[in-house]
Order: C-alpha cells, then structure tokens, then sequence
C-alpha cells in the first residue's frame, strides 16, 4: 500500500451515506424492547446484518462472526463504502475455514455501530433528531443480545459457533455465558474475558482525541457541516499502533522516508511510518462515526465477564457445554496469550471441552486478520471435529 | 504415524498406549496429559466414543492436535492439573510422561484427584537390560525407551516399579491393576510379589485410584 502524500486531516471528508447498503436489516425490540445494561430500555431499533451461504434443512449449520471495533458486517465481499475486500475474506468462503458450502454465516452490525445498525446517529424517535449522546450506554452483552433477538429471528435455535477476534472474541464469550444451551461451540481469538487496564488507557486517549476536537461539539454534530474527523483520526492512529508489533512495524516502515531522500527538518510526515499512520487515519473517518467509536470503546472497556460470579471466573462457565477453541498470538500485546491462558484455566476449572492454541506470528493483535497459514489449519481442524460431532456435514 | 491412519484403524498405537486404551470403558470421559500427537486421544475418539481431552507442553503438538480436530490445551502436567476440579473425569492418562515431571509425586496425587481413575505408563529403571548396563559398562543405561544421553534426557524422575509401588502406598493410591510390557512387546500382569516384573518389564502401565488397597 502506497500512503498519499496528501495528510490534511481537516474535516472536510465526505459524510458517511449508509442509507443504501447491500445486505439485510431487521427492526427488532418492538413488541418488548431490549432492557439494556445500564438500565434503560431500546426499542424498536434496527440491526444490519449480511449472510453468506445457506441455512441447512435442520438449521444445524449457522455460524456467528462477530465483528471487532471497528468492523462491520461485510465480512466476506467487497465493502460498499471503501470498495476494499471483506474484513475476513480470507476466512469465509467457498473452501475456506468457515466454507460457505457448509456453513451459513451470519454477521450483525453490533448495536451502537455505524454500518446500519441503530446507534448513536440513528434517530432517536423522541426528538426526530440523531440521539448523538443520548444514545444509552451499551455494553458488550447488549450486543449479544440483539444479536439473540436476530438469531431468534432467524429461526435458529443453536449455533453450530459463534466466533470471532479481539472484540468479536469478547462477543463469543459472552454467548457461551449467556446463552449455553444455544451455542455449540465458540471460539475466542485474540480477545479477553475482561479488558486490562492498559487496554482501557489506550481506549481513553481516542476518545479524549475525539471530544477535545471542536467540531465534535458534545457529540451534537450529525446537522452541522464539519466532523469531528481530526480527532477520530488521531484515535484510529493511535489504536492502530496497538493492533500491530514493533517487530511488524520495524519491518513495513523501518525508518525509511516518505517520498524525500534526507529529513525536511519540520513537522511533515518524513517517515514513511507517520504517513502511513496519517492515511490509516484518513481513511478511518471515511467509513466511521465519532461517536459510534465512543460507544463500542467503552462497551469493550466494561467488558469484565467474571463481575457478576464474584470475580471468579469459572463460575460463568460452570457446567457449560460449549466446545471452546481459545487462539492467541505470539506478537500480540494487547490482548496477549497471558489473557487466553486466564480463559483456558477457568474453562479448565470448569471442566469444560475446550481447545488452546498459540499461534507464532508477528503481525501483532491483527494477525487474525491476516494471511496466517496456521490459524486457517487451526479453525479447519476445530471446526471440522466441532461439524462431525454436532452431525453437520 | 498419522492421526488419520489410527483413526482408520490402518496403523496400530504404540504397544502402551494400546495397552492403555484397552483399559478404557467406552463413553468415558478421559483427560491425557502429555498426549503427544494426540494418538491416543483420536484412537479412542474412534474406537471408545470417549469425550475425550488433552494437555501438551510442547505447541506444536497441540496446534497438530487440535488441526486434527482434538480438544487440547497447552500445559504442563507438573503446574496445571490443579486447576481441574475433583472427579472431573472418569480417567485421566499420563503415557510415559511421569519420569519427565519435576514432582511426580503431586503429579499422581493430582491425578486421582481429578480423575476417579488414573493410568499411568513408564520405563521400568528395575528392567534386567538397564540394571546390566550400569553393572557392565559403568555408564548410564541406553536403552530403545531411555534413548537420551545422560546430559540432554528429559528424563528426570526415573524410578522401578518397586520404587513406584512403594510412593502409591505413600500417597495412599490403591493399585487396581498392573501390566508389564517387555521388550519383546510381551505384555504380561504385573506378578503379585513384584519380584519378577521388577526384572522384566521395560515398561509398566498401572491403574489406579484414590484410596489404600
């Protein structure tokens, strides 16, 4: 990839249009709205969601992607506002690990995303206008549980898996915690059962990025002409930094120069790195809200799965029948091995089925997103002897 | 050996461990620590309809196993048995493993704590062949199942079947059953007095749970 030269971070970027996305879109919570975590109650509200390959006669083969941070449903085709591939193209499909031959996979927009789904840009119903902040609080289980609701939906009384990385991990957890019977397997990568305190750090420098930007406006700024675009970038950049490893970055960036053959001695991206991280940035604002961003953050930092068991948690898998396949990285430091290890030993103490890999590869906490030969083997395998016991061919 | 071919029943486990299999009742559910390559753990998947779990030091050997659809972890027998809760299983398996560990003792106690039976197979130091070497030769024994230069062995808690006997009744472990393989692969029970076995076994597989005899 080729970062442009271009740096402005102004606010001047386009406005996100996702009126006409590809995909499905359910209205949920009418009849009973969902009684989220902080107390109060959303409904109706709309969830986004895209399917790939077809639901089995039984309804024995639905697998659920859930999407990190900053993902969305458009998991395996080309995204309809970058035009760049699916977030996990190299996962699904016809003849790869989650083969759309076999399986049926769903994936939702999680509530208070940015991609169709209702969040803080929808609009609130009381005053006809956007809810920016008052939009409520959400947490990661209320996530889970709008994504019940669309399963529910669905027809689908059990999940043959519910997987996914980083905050998609955190998604699968909370699934076999809170509705064991309806999963069969989950499988956790990259991800934690509680986010550490140096996650939650991180997280509170985007967000100071965002409201310390003018032009967020106390997050009422879907009616005005600019965006809070200089500090959402800022947040991107620097949570970018942690989803790769220095051992990557070394390697891409080096400290090569960016299009100059000595320093400018000024504030210009001279290295090739800081452009890098300016188009990431860039980029980012293109498809992402502000606020939405603020929302899903503090959703992942309130995430502590083991709370409400008095903090131990093998009590929240106590007798669970979930098949589990915990997966780590060697390079990730931001949700590293020591944080599966913590999951695998209280599924242990739980005597539950459950699987444990770590994978050696360098890309940092991204690297389930990437090309990793041994995490595609890892999740064929899994999956594989997860289908032939649940009797999915 | 390929997961597949023991799963097909084209390739036959290693005498112990088929030793070890034939001891498991079907539909059990059976932890293996130390499961190597998962052999076991797919032969008895296969052939016993077990719910069946592993642990493995080394990562390679559980990223093949879990490949291979098996459920197993990467652990250590000497520091993560404690985190299973008591009678979680119906057998748990340690094959040829016990000589690697830093305390064996715990490792076995641990065992028949979390497991209402316990298998354990290992070299047999009393074997007559490791006994003449070090009468014969002076230097520590080479043998196919101790195959490591005294310097580079795993092997670090060698002990006989008479010193094996003895710490179960320390631990108040009650033997249901003793099996000897030699190394011919003739496998015999254990001879009541011991005396004979001491001798003659290369290896021993033992079954055992909580509780004196």
């Amino acid at each position: 990839m080729t970062p442009p030269s271009d740096t402005n971070l102004g606010p001047e970027s386009p406005v996100i249009d996702t009126s006409n996305l590809p995909g499905h879109s359910i209205e949920l919570g009418r009849d009973a709205p969902l009684v989220l975590d902080c107390g109060a109650s959303l409904g109706p509200f709309i969830v986004a969601y895209q399917t790939y390959g077809s639901l089995n006669t039984e309804k024995s083969n639905a697998v659920l992607v859930c999407h990190a941070l900053t993902g969305d449903q458009f998991v395996a085709e080309l995204h309809p506002i970058t035009g760049k591939a699916g977030w996990w193209d190299l996962m699904v499909g016809s003849g790869k690990p989650l083969d759309t031959e076999r399986y049926f996979i769903i994936c939702a927009n999680v509530l208070s995303g940015c991609m169709g789904t209702t969040g803080p840009r929808s609009e609130n119903p009381e005053t006809g206008k956007p809810y920016g902040l008052d939009f409520p609080v959400i947490t990661i289980r209320d996530m889970v549980n709008a994504q019940k609701l669309l399963i529910d939906h669905l027809g689908i009384e059990k999940l043959f898996c519910v997987i996914g990385g980083s905050m998609g991990g955190m998604q699968a957890l909370q699934w076999a915690v809170s509705y064991p019977e309806h999963v069969f397997s989950a499988v956790p990568i990259a991800a934690s059962a509680r986010h550490s305190a140096q996650n939650i750090a991180f997280h509170e420098i985007g967000r100071q990025a965002i409201v310390a930007d003018p032009n967020w406006n106390g997050g009422d700024y879907y009616s005005h002409e600019t965006r809070p675009h200089s500090g959402l970038a800022v947040a991107r950049m620097v949570a970018h930094i942690t989803y790769l490893s220095e051992s990557s970055l070394h390697q891409k960036f080096g400290r090569r120069l960016q299009d100059r053959s000595e320093v400018a001695y000024g504030f210009d991206a001279d290295f090739r790195v800081e452009s890098y991280l300016r188009h990431q940035g860039i980029t980012f604002v293109e498809r992402f809200d502000a606020n939405s961003y603020l929302y899903i953050t503090r959703a992942m930092d309130y995430f502590d799965l083991a709370e409400e068991y008095d903090s131990v948690l093998a009590r929240a898998f106590s007798e669970t029948p979930v098949r589990f396949c915990v997966i780590s990285f060697t390079s990730d430091w931001l949700f590293p091995t020591s944080e599966s290890r913590t999951v695998v030993h209280a599924l242990n103490a739980a005597a539950a089925n459950v699987s444990f890999v770590e994978i050696e590869a360098d890309g940092g906490h991204d690297s389930f997103l990437l090309d990793v030969p041994e995490l595609h083997v890892t999740l064929t395998g899994f999956l594989g002897g997860a289908a032939a016991h649940r009797g999915v061919t | 050996m390929t997961l597949e071919a023991v799963k097909n029943g084209n390739e036959a486990l290693r005498t112990d461990l088929q030793v070890i299999a034939d001891l498991v009742e079907p539909g059990s559910r059976v932890l293996d620590v130390g499961c190597g390559d998962g052999a076991l753990l797919a032969y008895l998947d296969v052939k016993k309809q077990v719910d069946g779990r592993g642990v493995e030091i080394s990562q390679a050997g559980v990223n093949s196993c879990v490949a291979h659809g098996l459920s197993v972890i990467q652990g250590d027998a000497d520091t993560d048995l404690k985190d299973y809760p008591s009678d979680a299983f119906d057998y748990v398996i340690l094959g040829q493993t016990l000589q690697a560990t830093h305390n064996p003792k715990r490792v076995i106690r641990e065992m028949v704590r979390i497991g209402r039976r316990a298998i354990v197979s290992f070299p047999n130091f009393g074997f007559w062949r490791v006994r003449f070497h070090l009468l014969l030769h002076g230097q520590m024994p080479l043998t196919e199942v101790l195959g490591y230069a005294w310097y580079e062995t795993p092997n670090i808690h060698l002990c006989t079947l008479k010193d094996f006997v003895t710490m179960c009744r320390e631990l108040e472990v009650a033997i249901e059953k003793g099996i000897t393989l030699t190394h011919t692969g003739r496998i015999d029970d254990v001879h009541p007095t011991g005396l004979f076995s001491n001798w003659l076994a290369e290896q021993v597989i033992y079954l055992l749970r909580r509780g004196s005899d």
